[in-house]
């Protein structure tokens, strides 16, 4: 074999798997989503964030407008603070409503920014005063579990 | 009886000795490969050479061994995930296990037996038939002239492999998840993409596969100058090639992954 055809062979390998590599990085990654724009920060007080992670997407409306960047717990309050990095792009009143939210009954959990009416916008390092924690799905069935047999238990009681 | 013992121990000592002298001869032979591959890039037609053999030629068993357990891991997820009902996630179930794991494993581990055992055996050979002394006698070193052009196209084609066996096999999954059995051809790349990270889980994967590369380079060319120049030394240090670097591969798996995803 001549050495121009093993170039040609090298070249065509290192071409498609490069090619494969880009297909990685847009197609299968989120390099093409993952917004390379400027970004602020905010941060939100729960009592309980239940199971978000880092890296989870902050939705308005039901688009992302931004990703999860921290959770730390603070030790004075004892709840957790979320760090969001959101899109410069977007502003949120000064009243916006920070909630976590689930997808799907099993789907994974985001942070949604419920808008307000407030003319004054958030800035980068604000913190988000109104916020609401996450639905713990054990809580409330056995919360409906109590009542349920709080009720029984007072019918039968008045049978008697 | 005290003698069966004192031969017992003397071939336990004699065993770690040389385990441990071939280990400081292979370390120091992975800095001589180093030194000495400023020949490799200058005669840069040396290292495409190589990259032929190893990357090249390798390409169809990558490839269809990608194309395979991607189809397989379509198949499996589908079967577990319709038990509770989110078959959409099949496409993260493929993506994830291919380019964190089973890419630069499997890839790691085909080339180790396709192209490593190849190199070994050829510079094996060659030191049988004398050739790398006859270099030596011509003032050529052939750890510059044979060793490194091979080492760094080892180096070179295993990244690439692995991103293929990994496109491969998403392309696999696709193929049985979608075409044949009907998940959602929208849900199951847009889950994909929102799960995936590039840095976290790609870049990772391609770091893995770049460490995978150099393990196996690196055993197959030491494997192969060390070997007894006899037949039967080639075909033992040949086996020594794909038993080490497979178990190598595992072992510095597990502590990449024990770095890279501790569960953050």
């Amino acid at each position: 074999m001549s050495r121009t055809t093993i170039d040609i062979w090298v070249g065509f390998f290192v071409a498609i798997g490069l090619a494969s590599l880009l297909f990685l990085a847009l197609k299968v990654g989120n390099l093409a989503s993952a917004s390379s724009g400027e970004t602020y920060t905010l941060q939100a007080r729960f009592d309980n964030i239940g199971g978000l992670k880092v890296r989870a997407p902050v939705k308005s409306a039901g688009v992302v407008v931004g990703r999860v960047s921290g959770i730390s717990f603070d030790p004075v309050n004892y709840v957790a603070l979320v760090t969001m990095q959101v899109e410069a792009q977007y502003k949120f009143p000064i009243d916006t409503f920070a909630t976590i939210n689930t997808s799907g009954l099993l789907g994974e959990q985001y942070v949604g920014f419920e808008v307000g009416g407030d003319e004054n916008m958030l800035k980068s390092g604000d913190t988000i005063k109104k916020t609401q924690s996450a639905v713990v799905l054990e809580k409330l069935i056995s919360q409906f579990m109590f009542n349920k047999a709080a009720e029984d238990g007072a019918t039968t009681a008045t049978k008697k | 009886m005290d003698n069966a013992l004192l031969r017992f121990l003397q071939y336990l000592g004699n065993q770690v000795t040389r385990r441990i002298w071939r280990l400081g001869f292979a370390s120091r032979f992975f800095l001589a490969i180093f030194l000495q591959s400023g020949t490799a890039f200058r005669r840069l037609n040396l290292t495409l050479r190589e990259i032929y053999f190893t990357g090249v030629l390798s390409l169809i068993i990558i490839l269809v061994s990608g194309l395979f357990v991607g189809m397989v891991l379509g198949l499996q997820g589908y079967d577990t995930l319709q038990r509770y009902g989110s078959t959409e996630a099949l496409g993260i179930l493929v993506a994830l296990s291919l380019v964190r794991e089973l890419g630069p494993v499997v890839a790691a581990l085909l080339f180790a037996s396709r192209a490593g055992s190849a190199i070994t055996a050829e510079i094996g050979l060659m030191k049988a038939t004398e050739q790398l002394s006859a270099m030596e006698m011509m003032a050529v070193d052939p750890i510059a002239r044979v060793v490194a052009p091979r080492f760094w196209g080892g180096v070179v084609s295993m990244p690439l492999l692995a991103a293929l066996f990994s496109a491969m096999g998403i392309f696999g999954g696709y193929l049985v998840g979608v075409q044949l059995i009907g998940v959602d051809e929208g849900s199951f790349w847009s889950q994909m993409q929102a799960s995936v990270d590039f840095r976290q889980d790609i870049l990772n994967g391609v770091i893995k596969s770049f460490v995978f590369g150099i393990i196996v380079s690196w055993v197959a060319v030491f494997e192969g100058y060390d070997a007894d120049p006899t037949a039967e030394g080639v075909s033992g240090a040949t086996t020594r090639t794909v038993v080490t670097s497979s178990l190598a591969i595992l072992a510095a798996d597990f502590i990449l992954t024990a770095f890279m995803f501790r569960g953050a």
